[in-house]
């Protein structure tokens, strides 16, 4: 497998304090990567770092194969910002010069309502919501998918779908996924590869490896209740 | 009451209600209102080194505007107090430089009066400019407006984007001021497209409704201000507070 995510001494700095420090990972293509850690361990200032939003030192190197698809943390929209699911969806088609026939069949993939169509994006439920924002991603024709807490405010029957819709995705596209998420869980059920941070420390190994009592103790600080079920 | 200066308004109000869209719905609505009080200290040092005071104006917004844009860039700093602060000493500053009373209300407010073939022509293509780039980029807008971070994703460079916007931002406000003056101009970018977004449903819908509301209200207060011997400024930014009042009795469907 080619590498499709080379990460070399990557530290972040918001001022006197260290977000993430020294860093260092590789991502082999087709790698479903979950990263875990406490609030505040700088999960989502590492995605942003790897899209490029924030400045960094060290050096993060995407494979010449990589497009990025971004779906950030739940975005708080106003109900009442007259922006429906397919202006935003038609805006992505306009700036990447994609066919428009293209936003309706990334609509289906992610089995987004019709009535979303129409919807304004601050009315829409959370998991229509979500599942936009991954049919905007895949517009992008994404070889790589960052997920940062899909399933945040959306209601116990949508975060199943939700993950199982990426799983989906990922098994017939062939994509590299890197997911923020807290449910354990999941992370244990989809991810190949997990990356633990958290206290300045960083694990990374298959989820049997880092998902132990000991680890999830270092990281978190206190006990977590996390029991691998093996359906 | 000058034909010329009634069509020119009303081509500034089409840029001003297209522009306000996206203020109003990056809750940047209070800073781009107080970006017009920067004109005031530039439109003062033009009159004193004896320039057009329009160039003077248009100097010290796009240096209002390059400080709004910087300061959108960082997280850390309270942007508000900033702005409040700067954009309220720049008004108080401005006002000093004005040799008499008089001048200062028509700076503060608009004044009509004649208009030169090269302020039409500027005026004209200024507004067909802004317009321009407000209908092109309208879809790159949306998506940063969404979420920046998946703007980038998408290749969109939003810090040159936001540059572009809110240089485009100062040019109308520019064009506004011999009409609405330094404290009214803001007010007719953000109330049309306040009510617009109350009463459209989706994007398009927004951005014709805002420049319809715009050019209706200043065309209508021109010739109401006639009728009534007023000046144009306040009339059309009442009728257009009117307008958004008048959204509150509809209720949305």
């Amino acid at each position: 497998m080619s590498t499709i995510l080379d990460v070399r001494n990557l530290s972040v700095r918001f001022g006197q304090s260290v977000i993430l420090k020294d860093l260092s990972f590789e991502l082999a293509a087709g790698t479903s990567l979950a990263i875990i850690g406490p609030n505040g361990a700088g999960k989502t200032v590492l995605f942003r770092a790897l899209i490029g939003a924030i400045p960094f030192e060290g050096t993060v190197r995407w494979g010449p194969d990589a497009r990025l698809g971004y779906v950030p943390q739940k975005l708080d929209i106003e109900r009442d910002v007259p922006i429906t699911g397919f202006d935003f969806l038609q805006a992505r088609v306009r700036v990447g010069r994609v066919d428009i026939a293209a936003a309706s069949s990334a609509a289906r993939a992610v089995g987004l309502s019709i009535d979303a169509w129409k919807t304004p994006i601050g009315e829409l439920s959370g998991g229509q919501f979500q599942r936009l924002l991954v049919a905007f991603a895949l517009l992008g024709d994404p070889t790589v998918l960052l997920l940062d807490e899909p399933t945040a405010g959306v209601d116990e029957p949508g975060q199943e779908q939700l993950n199982e819709l990426v799983h989906r995705l990922q098994h017939e596209r062939g994509l590299t996924v890197l997911l923020i998420s807290h449910e354990l869980t999941v992370v244990s059920r989809y991810a190949n590869q997990v990356l633990c941070l958290g206290r300045g420390m960083a694990h990374m190994g298959p989820p049997n490896a880092v998902l132990t009592p000991e680890a999830l103790r270092e990281i978190y600080g206190n006990p977590v209740a996390f029991h691998s079920h093996d359906h | 009451m000058q034909i010329d200066a009634l069509l020119l308004a009303t081509v500034t109000a089409v840029a001003a209600g297209l522009v306000g869209c996206y203020a109003v719905m990056r809750r940047m609505a209070l800073a781009s209102d107080a970006l017009s009080h920067v004109a005031l200290p530039g439109i003062g040092i033009a009159l004193v080194a004896g320039l057009h005071p329009m160039l003077g104006a248009l100097v010290a917004l796009f240096l209002g505007a390059l400080l709004v844009w910087t300061l959108e860039e960082q997280t850390r700093i309270p942007t508000d107090t900033i702005i409040g602060v700067v954009f309220s000493a720049a008004l108080a500053a401005g006002s000093m430089m004005m040799s008499s009373g008089d001048e200062l209300v028509s700076v503060l407010f608009g004044r009509t009066g004649k208009i030169t073939l090269i302020e039409a022509a500027f005026t004209v293509l200024a507004a067909g400019r802004v317009i321009s780039f407000m209908l092109r980029e309208r879809h790159r807008l949306v998506v940063s407006l969404v979420s920046p971070d998946m703007a980038r994703t998408s290749g969109i460079n939003v810090r040159r984007l936001n540059l572009g916007y809110m240089l485009m931002f100062a040019l109308t406000i520019g064009l506004g001021l011999r009409n609405l003056g330094v404290l009214l101009m803001g007010s007719l970018i953000i109330i049309p497209a306040a009510t617009a977004r109350r009463l459209a449903t989706h994007l398009s819908q927004m951005l014709w409704l805002a420049a319809v509301i715009a050019a209706t209200t200043t065309a209508l207060g021109f010739l109401l201000a006639a009728h009534l011997h007023r000046e144009p400024g306040p009339v059309i930014v009442s009728l257009a507070a009117l307008v958004f009042a008048l959204t509150f009795l509809r209720r949305r469907a």
